[in-house]
């Protein structure tokens, strides 16, 4: 590994003011588990390293009933599903932070990390985005919000400027008869990287037979983590059925547009999004039925 | 960045130690404090070989910087036992033969505790799910299995 | 001949000696040594598959901070053209050396260029960044059809394939071509019933131990060198390493350090002659460690091969002929495991009309070595499932198939000779009175489908020199020092062995592996030998310490040593002459200086054949036809192991094999880009089998002694990973009616498969 510099912030504006001074020379450091890999591979060329992990707002996590979850950028992904309360009400997210890496990395690698590491493949990515979930990020200048759907833009870039950081990501309030679920594909049981996956949010009627709202994203099959609206327009106001399930699923092959690598095939991909998101979307309804 | 002074409890024993912030836990274990029971089997945080605890949580050692150890504590394999004897899942590993060639079994040792005194009567399912990050190659893991169900065992008898 | 009996030790679960060391991170492996003033050595990597090297220009590296060594291929000697055996291969020195730093061209990507030794691992590293390296790139050859034909650019313009009479004397990528032969194949075949013919491929895969290969060397100030590193076999990287370096052999002494892992794969220099001759250089000692990636990279994987297959049987099922011609990629220089992979193909079968065709090629992937059974898994897996094809013409399950057609003693092996006494019969039948075999598949439901496979699998089991010294110690304890490398319990089997001789308990035995200045050599721990040659030296060494024993307590009675009665039992020493007088083993021992001196022997051996092995595999798998991913659900493995002299260890071996076996099966491949670069040269990337992979694993021990040992001993490390290939694959037919004839049988081409014959009637996709 090149050498490096190492700072660890106390504070939001110690953070700031040290990742605005550095601009593209620096990176933050939460769990660390992608950023060191990229360094010790040269697959990325910095002189500094920010640890956020010592600011309050970045590792704190606050949940209630009434107004949602706010999970701060740095928070490890194990204190997502072992706090009771947040894993019941976001099942969805926690389908996905248990299945990133190891026990091991889990102890380590927060959310926030893996979606600011900007994979398309991310399996962080698609739940927070289908949850409706905003970022909270923090610049020179002050903060803003940026919708999940619209903070990933290409392979390893975000919606974030130079010298920006993320804060926290809030997710909604759960609703009554909602809920959310992420499957992914890979060719082992563990460990691997998503081949494709699939994130489906789901909200039913009073009588839990019609879709009121519905939110699909994907993975691995784009560019980026891939939301779908044309699923949710589709299904909206429809009856739940194997058949609209179905044609949701083909929506998602179509909007697949994946490449070819040791991962997985073009074919393969566009194949998987399909068989993906009718089993997201049928684990979500179960969900959302209670 | 200049090398700095970092103070890592290491198995209970504060230790000052000269680190760059490159370099990584695992490395300071091995290189620079000599402890070489943990041990590098890819250094991407792909094999668990360099499991260890950190302030209570299991890690992949070769993921976390020296720098952040500062204050912190670790626990390596070298901590497991103590002058009464072996730690429970040290002594079922080694009875019911849970190891071949040994270069994965420190990694195993460590994450088999965290998940026992997480989850001291675990399923077949959660075992096999909670150590698919230390990858063993010799074994097939099936004598792995019976020793961690071994060690559960006598870990609540002992409890 | 061995009689199958009950020992009183021998087949027992003893603690391993070693084991204490290595629950507590005591033991050393080859990278934890640490010592004074050590340097750090790191290699740069050829980023081409196939290049000329224009030039290359050390200065700037040399003169970056921390720097104290530098090295190229010019630092190694020249050294001439000389065939050797490698622990389970043969390879030519000159290639060995040109393979551990390239001359001239790069071969593979990954192919080392240039090495640096420096204060601290990262300012080797960055040095390397300093090593200035111009490229010419050539067309790389990956695909081993495109290596033989005749447009492909040569390797070497220089090599010629040395063949059976079909030599056309134009340079070729073809390094040779062989043949086996018996009996008629055109009168077979014509008495066949059935006939089937197909083509497999095996991709690249990795033997993939845990530990990384290390070497770290010493040079002292009068040219004497140590190296210690991790191996199969100390003695035999000596060798290699006095060759490539030019020293004589007695001037290097290599201290084995305990071994993560090797599976064939460590029984070959790659670092030590780097460290050695940086040491050199430096007079400091040097260290040196791969990371996983160059692990993956520019280590010996198992070739990747095409092999076409055609076997023939009547409507009985008994097989009339059968032929074979196996391709494999050897890598940047000849020498695969293609001669094992033709020995065993039809090793399970009693075949009169066979022919066999071997051909090794060059292209540029790494120089592959040996692992597990080298060549045998590739070749079983077209075999066996070209008998699974017959078996289910004829309308025989698959094991009776097998029944009808195995051999036995006195029966001709495929490649010629005449089989000992061996158990493929018992086996087979083991595995047909299964838990296993006797429960019926679940059905399969839905998406689900369920299927069952079987396939066997024969390897030769090797042997060799070995030896073992043993000391009994004042206490009546003993130091047992062997030479034989321990990866997976060898130095336990050797303690049952010399305590089931002397009487005492395992409990007794300090157990060590021996440098090469300590202990008389002992070939590589390969080829399934090592606790059949060390236990031959390790009986004969307990029994001499034995004689002394006798020898000892006659003088302490003054009798004749013919009086005096040693209980291997009880270990009870007694006087015919006095009933009253009464020694035991550590009596004796306290005693030693005073009636003769220390009690010391040492024996080596060179052992005749560790006895050919045959298991027999079946699995149960899941297939999900909308993804096409497999699941294992159950699997039994039954092998003839001889004697087990340590059930836990042979269980170990067996269920390993299985663990290997099921990743060559679905997953594991070199995955190369059209550059020729290998892409997923990590452990994310490159899939071995996780925990939650496999299921509970069944072994069943067949127990028929190897006539050629006292105990009965049998190779059984390595036919273990022959057979699950094709278990797996005939399993997936039986669950999709789907053949899958390539290795790794992922999901995308088993998806594939699936979607083309229409067995999932799902949406497809569309755009
Ligand atoms: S060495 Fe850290 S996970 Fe493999
Ligand atoms: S015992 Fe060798 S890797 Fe696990």
């Amino acid at each position: 590994m090149k050498e490096i510099d190492y700072a660890s912030a106390a504070t939001l504006s110690e953070a700031a003011s040290l990742l605005s001074k550095a601009g593209d020379r620096a990176r933050v450091l939460a769990g660390g588990t992608d950023i060191i890999v990229q360094l010790r591979e040269h697959r990325r060329d910095i002189d500094l390293l920010v640890d956020v992990k010592n600011v309050p707002e970045l590792s704190a996590m606050t949940y209630s009933a009434t107004d949602g979850l706010t999970l701060g950028a740095a928070v490890p992904c194990y204190r997502i599903y072992e706090t009771p309360a947040v894993a019941a009400a976001y099942p969805g997210l926690v389908d996905a932070v248990s299945m990133i890496g190891s026990a091991q990395i889990q102890g380590r690698a927060s959310l926030g990390g893996n979606i600011c590491n900007a994979s398309p493949a991310a399996d962080g990515i698609p739940p927070v985005i289908v949850y409706g979930a905003t970022l909270k990020v923090q610049g020179p200048n002050g903060s803003r919000e940026i919708a999940a759907a619209d903070f990933c833009v290409s392979p390893g870039r975000t919606a974030m400027r130079t010298g920006e950081f993320l804060v926290s990501i809030h997710f909604p309030p759960p609703k009554p008869r909602a809920s959310a679920h992420y499957l992914r594909f890979i060719p082992r049981n563990e460990m691997d990287i998503a081949v494709a996956g699939s994130g489906a949010y789901v909200e039913l009627d009073a009588g839990g037979q019609t879709f009121k709202t519905v939110r699909v994203a994907l993975a691995a099959v784009a560019p980026r983590p891939l939301p779908v609206p044309e699923i949710g327009e589709f299904l909206a106001g429809k009856t739940v059925s194997d058949e609209v399930i179905r044609r949701a699923g083909e929506l998602a092959s179509q909007a697949a547009t994946p490449i070819s690598d040791m991962r997985g095939t073009t074919e393969q991909r566009k194949h998987l999004a399909g068989v993906l998101t009718r089993r997201a979307l049928n684990g979500a309804i179960e969900r959302a039925r209670g | 960045m200049a090398k700095q002074i970092v103070q890592i409890t290491v198995n209970g024993e504060p230790t000052d130690v000269l680190v760059e912030p490159r370099d990584s836990l695992l490395e300071t274990l091995r290189e620079n404090l000599e402890m070489t029971g943990t041990k590098e089997g890819c250094n991407n945080g792909n094999c668990g070989a360099c499991s260890v605890m950190f302030d209570g949580r299991l890690v992949n050692s070769c993921l976390v910087l020296a720098v952040e150890a500062d204050g912190k504590e670790v626990t390596t394999v070298e901590g497991l036992a103590t002058s009464e004897g072996l730690h429970p899942v040290q002594q079922a590993f080694l009875d019911k033969a849970a190891f071949q060639c040994g270069v994965c079994t420190p990694g195993f040792l460590i994450a088999t505790k965290a998940l026992l005194e997480k989850h001291p009567n675990p399923s077949e399912h959660d075992v096999r799910y909670y150590l698919s990050g230390n990858l063993c190659r010799c074994t097939g893991y099936h004598k792995i299995l019976e020793a961690v169900n071994a060690a559960a065992e006598s870990m609540r008898e002992g409890a | 001949m061995a009689e199958k009996k009950q020992w009183r030790v021998v087949g027992t679960r003893s603690l391993r000696p070693d084991g204490m060391d290595k629950v507590t991170g005591q033991a050393k492996y080859g990278s934890d040594i640490n010592l004074p003033g050590m340097l750090y050595g790191r290699v740069l990597r050829s980023p081409h598959a196939h290049a000329r090297i224009v030039s290359l220009d050390m200065s700037e590296a040399a003169k970056m901070p921390g720097v104290r060594a530098v090295m190229t291929a010019a630092d190694l000697p020249d050294i001439a053209s000389k065939l050797q055996e490698l622990g389970e291969s043969v390879a030519d020195l000159r290639d060995e050396s040109h393979n551990i730093m390239a001359t001239g061209k790069v071969l593979y990507h990954g192919h080392a260029v240039a090495a640096v030794a420096a204060t601290s691992l990262h300012l080797a590293e960055e040095a390397l960044k300093a090593i200035k390296v111009e490229y010419e790139p050539l067309e790389p050859v990956i695909d081993v059809r495109y290596a033989m034909s005749d447009d492909a650019p040569l390797l070497d313009p220089a090599r010629k394939m040395r063949g059976i009479g079909d030599e056309d004397g134009k340079p070729s990528n073809i390094a040779q071509h062989f043949q086996n032969k018996r009996g008629d194949l055109d009168k077979g075949f014509a008495e066949a019933d059935y006939v089937v013919e197909r083509e497999f491929y095996n991709a690249t895969i990795h033997q993939g131990y845990i530990e990384p290969h290390n070497a770290t060397a010493q040079v002292h100030p009068d040219g004497r060198v140590t190296v210690w590193c991790s191996s199969q076999g100390h003695f035999g990287i000596r060798e290699e390493v006095a060759e490539v370096c030019k020293l004589p052999v007695g001037m290097v002494k290599v201290v084995p350090m305990e071994i993560g892992g090797g599976f064939g794969g460590k029984t070959k220099v790659y670092l030590e002659p780097l460290a050695v001759i940086m040491s050199q250089k430096t007079a400091r000692p040097v260290k040196m460690w791969m990371n996983r990636t160059e692990v993956l990279l520019a280590t010996g994987p198992n070739p990747g091969s095409l092999i076409k297959c055609k076997m023939g049987c009547k409507k009985d099922g008994t097989l009339t002929a059968a032929a074979a011609e196996l391709y494999f990629e050897a890598g940047a220089f000849p020498g695969s495991a293609v001669g094992a992979g033709a020995g065993t193909i039809f090793g399970p079968f009693k075949l009169e009309n066979m022919q066999v065709d071997g051909y090794d090629i060059v292209l540029n992937k790494p120089k592959s070595h040996a692992y597990r059974a080298p060549g045998a898994p590739n070749a079983a897996f077209a075999s066996e499932c070209v008998v699974d094809e017959l078996a289910e013409l004829c309308g025989l399950s698959p094991l009776d198939f097998r029944l009808k057609n195995a051999v036995k003693e006195g029966d001709r092996r495929a490649d010629g000779p005449v089989l000992p006494r061996i158990g493929l019969i018992e086996t087979l039948e083991a595995a047909k009175n299964s838990p296993h075999n006797n429960t019926k598949l679940a059905p399969s439901s839905g998406i689900k489908r369920r299927g069952r496979g079987v396939a066997s699998g024969f390897w030769f089991n090797g042997a060799g020199p070995a030896s073992v010294i043993l000391n009994v110690n004042a206490d009546g304890s003993l130091t047992q020092i062997s030479g034989s490398a321990d990866i997976g319990g060898n130095r336990a089997s050797l303690a049952n062995i010399v305590a089931e001789v002397l009487g005492i308990e395992p409990t007794d035995i300090r157990a060590q592996i021996g440098d090469t200045d300590t202990v008389g050599y002992t070939s590589v721990t390969g080829g399934s030998s090592a606790t059949h040659k060390s236990g031959l030296a390790a009986h004969e060494c307990a029994t001499k310490i034995k004689e002394e024993i006798i020898k000892r307590a006659a003088r302490i009675w003054e009798t004749d040593a013919e009086n005096v009665v040693y209980d291997d039992q009880s270990g009870a020493i007694t006087n015919k002459a006095d009933a009253e007088k009464k020694l035991t083993f550590k009596e004796v021992a306290r005693q030693a200086n005073r009636t003769g001196g220390p009690i010391t022997s040492e024996v080596s051996v060179n052992s005749g054949g560790a006895g050919p092995a045959f298991a027999v595999h079946i699995v149960d798998v899941e297939v999900d036809i909308e993804t096409g991913k497999v699941d294992v659900l159950r699997y039994t493995a039954a092998q003839d192991v001889g004697t087990a002299i340590h059930p836990d260890y042979v269980e170990g071996q067996l269920e390993g094999g299985i663990s290997q076996g099921v990743g060559w099966a679905l997953n594991e491949e070199y995955f190369y880009n059209k550059d020729g670069l290998l892409m997923n040269a990590s452990l994310l990337d490159y899939r071995m089998p996780t925990m939650l992979d496999l299921p509970k694993l069944e072994t069943i021990m067949v127990e028929v002694p190897n006539p050629a040992h006292p105990y009965g001993i049998r190779g059984v490390g390595e036919v273990c990973v022959v057979p699950p290939l094709a278990a797996v694959g005939n399993a997936i037919y039986n669950a999709t009616g789907i053949r899958l004839y390539n290795t790794p049988m992922n999901p995308p081409s088993l998806l594939s498969e699936i979607m083309k014959s229409g067995l999932a009637e799902l949406p497809e996709a569309s755009d």
